[in-house]
């Protein structure tokens, strides 16, 4: 009995392992591989963060987004700091020629992540996915 | 008012103070003798009732082929993108109506969009608070709460509002706008707030003075130098379904 | 109270299991349906921007109303002390939550955003008609189990009177709610009136017990058991006061709206000149659902008639479900009057014209869903718990 208890407890083990190891080695992967976005590039490679530390804004965007949302509909606040509108102006990226590509589309910047990450993305059933057109 | 969705409630007390100290400054540069035209607050200030944003329509002014106002409200905000349908389901936030005096015969054309209420019956009646009424007096939905009901679009008398029919792609960056949320005018509301330091314009009081006859006037109906508080206190004006006690934030005249 | 044998069900029957395939498979049918509309859009259905409450409400709206009015019998019971109405207080109570649960799928369904229930469950404007009815729903549904169960469970049977009173007043308060719904719109003059709210509490009353005596004599006559004249007759006659009570409040509301010169326009619309929703209002509302009903139920050779009762009681299902359709729709059909003394003479957005309505298939089907969700659950209840009677026959059951 003891010996197929720990049978079940092992293979739930090595099932829990084999799905959290990669988890955590595709987050890694992401600072590599992700579309960072036109500006995001360019401001990365001059050696300038976001509006916060990476790690925060990887963890906690959803809240800034959440606070500012509120005090843009609410109170007509409209700072570029935390806003929507900002994010996509600098992570969206450009084609080949020249037209920017839906930032909730495949690889791109919002959507790579969420995808990876499982969490469901509903910000751009109303909001814009590209900034104004050039 | 509706709570705020977010548990970090903002510091009311904190904004009102930064926002009554830069309307004193504000009014302090300005030179004496010059008519004075509302700025808009700071991007980064709360709005506040210190304003109240509102339109005086001329129908005297306004020409029955003349579609400019309408026009730019669809490019600014985006909606006639519908792609399916009928056109009774689509969105209208801001339309023409020919209007003919039973007995007098008299004929003439006004637009009619929300007309932002003080007492506004829509947010009355909304159930989760969605609709409601900024401070400065812009009457706009929280499309973040909005469960599309329509209630607040049986209780509108103007008609003013839209419900979304389908799925929309490539809205506008500052009109979110999507599939089962009610919609309209909002006043441009993010034109006024992002025109710091300088006399806001909707859409369609712009393209009415440039394209059109001049017949809609934009302006801030608390400061009593506009433009707007200027002619209504000298001229005629009513409101559309006054006997509804509504003190609309959209004024007409001549109609 | 006397000693009531209550019994499940058999629910073996043929018939049994037919009914509840068919139920089943309305319910599936209709799942896909508001599927279908969710994720198109409510470009599919018939509903549009000047029409923008539909059939979905009508049925939603109806099962509501029905509901609480379902209850009544027994109210009439508990509250008014009817001994006759007592052994029928179960059954009441079962098809009232049924009702209203099959009504509010549907309205939660038809939403724009259904995906947003709990923004709706959680984010309140106090001043909404809309969201003191969220509080009426739930709170029927709660009060309701709780009087059932007061009812079924013979340690707390004490105290099933005072829950029957708080239903009741409940009860009442749901139905005035569900009509100031619309009699607060201020903005429509076919709504706009303080009658709405009573005219409701009356139709509950009717659209209930139609809805209760069909349920009963179903039930009765497929599992075999005794049904008594007297329970019957005493449920029939009571229906047909309602259903005189539904056209005194027809007759009241349409007066007061006569009395204003600036309502004459609807008036006319509705009563006379409005196509469809005059035929409606006439023979589906008027004549159909309620001075028929009356007839059939009052004239001797067919009030004796448990069939005749039965179609009495569908018409007056009908009737009411018309009834609702002329205050919605037609409500809407007719155009706002923005400009009072003007004419419209052209418009962008359908001004000053009467507008027009043919629903979907999916709105119906979601509708019809509402019916079945509240019929199979009364099906399942009574299959596994002791809601009816064994027998309701007259020997020594007199009041």
């Amino acid at each position: 009995m003891m010996q197929q208890v720990r049978y079940v407890l092992l293979a739930v083990a090595v099932l829990l392992g084999g799905w959290i190891v990669p988890t955590q080695q595709a987050a890694a992967d992401i600072d590599e591989d992700i579309a960072l976005g036109a500006k995001a590039s360019a401001a990365k490679e001059r050696g300038e963060g976001c509006v916060e530390p990476t790690e925060v804004m990887r963890s906690q965007h959803m809240k800034f987004l959440l606070h500012h949302r509120d005090e843009t509909v609410l109170f007509g606040i409209r700072t570029k700091k935390y806003s929507l509108k900002n994010c996509i102006s600098c992570h969206v990226s450009e084609d080949q020629a020249g037209n920017y590509i839906r930032i909730n589309s495949e690889g791109q910047f919002c959507q790579e992540c969420h995808e990876e990450a499982a969490v469901h993305l509903d910000c751009f059933q109303c909001h814009a996915t590209t900034p104004r057109k050039k | 008012m509706s709570k705020p969705t977010s548990n970090d409630a903002p510091d009311f007390a904190r904004r009102a103070f930064v926002a009554k100290a830069t309307t004193a400054a504000g009014a302090a540069v300005v030179a004496p003798g010059l008519v004075v035209t509302a700025f808009a607050k700071p991007a980064d200030q709360p709005v506040s009732a210190k304003t109240r944003w509102g339109m005086l329509i001329d129908a005297a002014k306004c020409a029955a082929d003349c579609t400019a106002c309408v026009d730019s409200c669809g490019d600014q905000h985006g909606w006639r993108d519908e792609s399916v349908g009928r056109p009774e389901q689509h969105a209208q936030w801001i339309r023409k109506v020919g209007l003919r005096d039973t007995a007098t015969g008299h004929v003439t054309s006004v637009p009619v969009m929300c007309q932002h209420c003080e007492t506004a019956p829509c947010a009355d009646v909304c159930p989760t608070g969605a609709s409601y009424r900024r401070p400065d007096g812009i009457v706009l939905v929280n499309m973040h709460t909005c469960i599309g009901c329509r209630y607040c679009m049986m209780a509108c008398p103007y008609k003013a509002r839209s419900f979304v029919h389908q799925t929309l792609t490539d809205q506008l960056p500052d009109t979110p706008r999507g599939k089962g949320c009610v919609e309209s005018c909002n006043l441009c509301a993010t034109l006024i707030d992002e025109s710091s330091g300088t006399a806001p314009q909707t859409a369609c009081s712009a393209a009415c003075q440039k394209d059109g006859n001049g017949a809609i006037v934009f302006g801030d109906l608390n400061d009593p130098n506009s433009e707007i508080s200027q002619r209504l206190k000298k001229e005629p004006s009513e409101q559309l379904r006054a006997d509804l006690g509504l003190n609309t934030g959209v004024r007409y005249q001549h109609v | 109270m006397k000693k009531i044998d209550y019994r499940e069900i058999q629910g073996n029957s043929l018939g049994y299991w037919v009914l509840f395939l068919l139920f089943g498979a309305i319910i599936a049918v209709a799942a896909g349906s508001a599927y279908y509309m969710e994720h198109n859009g409510h470009w599919v259905t018939g509903m549009d921007n000047q029409i923008v409450w539909g059939l979905p409400h009508v049925f939603a709206i109806f099962l509501i109303v029905a509901a609480s009015g379902a209850l009544n019998v027994a109210s009439i019971g508990t509250v008014f002390r009817k001994e006759g109405y007592q052994a029928l207080g179960r059954l009441s109570g079962l098809l009232a939550i049924a009702l209203l649960i099959g009504g509010l799928l549907v309205l939660v369904l038809d939403l724009g955003r259904p995906d947003r229930l709990i923004v709706a469950m959680t984010v309140y404007n106090f001043k909404s008609i809309f969201a003191w009815n969220i509080f009426l729903y739930t709170g029927f549904m709660v009060i309701t189990g709780v009087y059932l169960w007061f009812m079924m469970e013979r340690k707390m049977n004490r105290f099933y009177k005072p829950a029957g009173f708080v239903a009741f007043v409940w009860r009442l308060m749901l139905t005035t709610g569900t009509g100031s719904i619309f009699g607060f719109i201020v903005a429509r003059e076919a709504f706009d009136s303080a009658v709405m709210a009573p005219m409701f509490v009356v139709m509950s009353f009717s659209f209930g017990l139609a809805a209760f005596l069909l349920v009963l004599m179903a039930t009765y006559t497929w599992s075999d058991r005794p049904l008594g004249n007297k329970v019957v007759f005493r449920l029939k006659n009571l229906l047909g006061v309602f259903c005189g009570a539904v056209l005194y409040f027809t007759l009241v509301f349409h007066i007061t709206a006569l009395y204003a010169t600036e309502h004459h326009g609807f008036e006319h619309f509705l009563l006379v000149g409005g196509g469809i929703f005059t035929q409606l209002f006439w023979i589906g509302h008027v004549l159909l659902g309620n001075l028929l009903p009356i007839a059939l139920l009052y004239w001797s050779k067919t009030g004796s008639s448990r069939f005749w009762i039965a179609v009495a009681s569908t018409l007056v299902i009908l009737g009411g479900f018309t009834q609702i359709y002329v205050i919605l729709i037609g409500g809407q059909a007719y155009p706002l009057d923005i400009f009072p003394g003007k004419e419209v003479v052209s418009g962008g957005f359908f001004e000053g014209q009467i507008n027009s309505y043919s629903p979907s298939p999916w709105e119906f089907l979601l509708g019809m869903g509402g019916v079945s969700v509240a019929m199979i659950m009364v099906m399942i209840a009574i299959k596994f718990l002791r809601f009816v009677p064994g027998s309701l026959a007259d020997e020594g059951k007199a009041a």
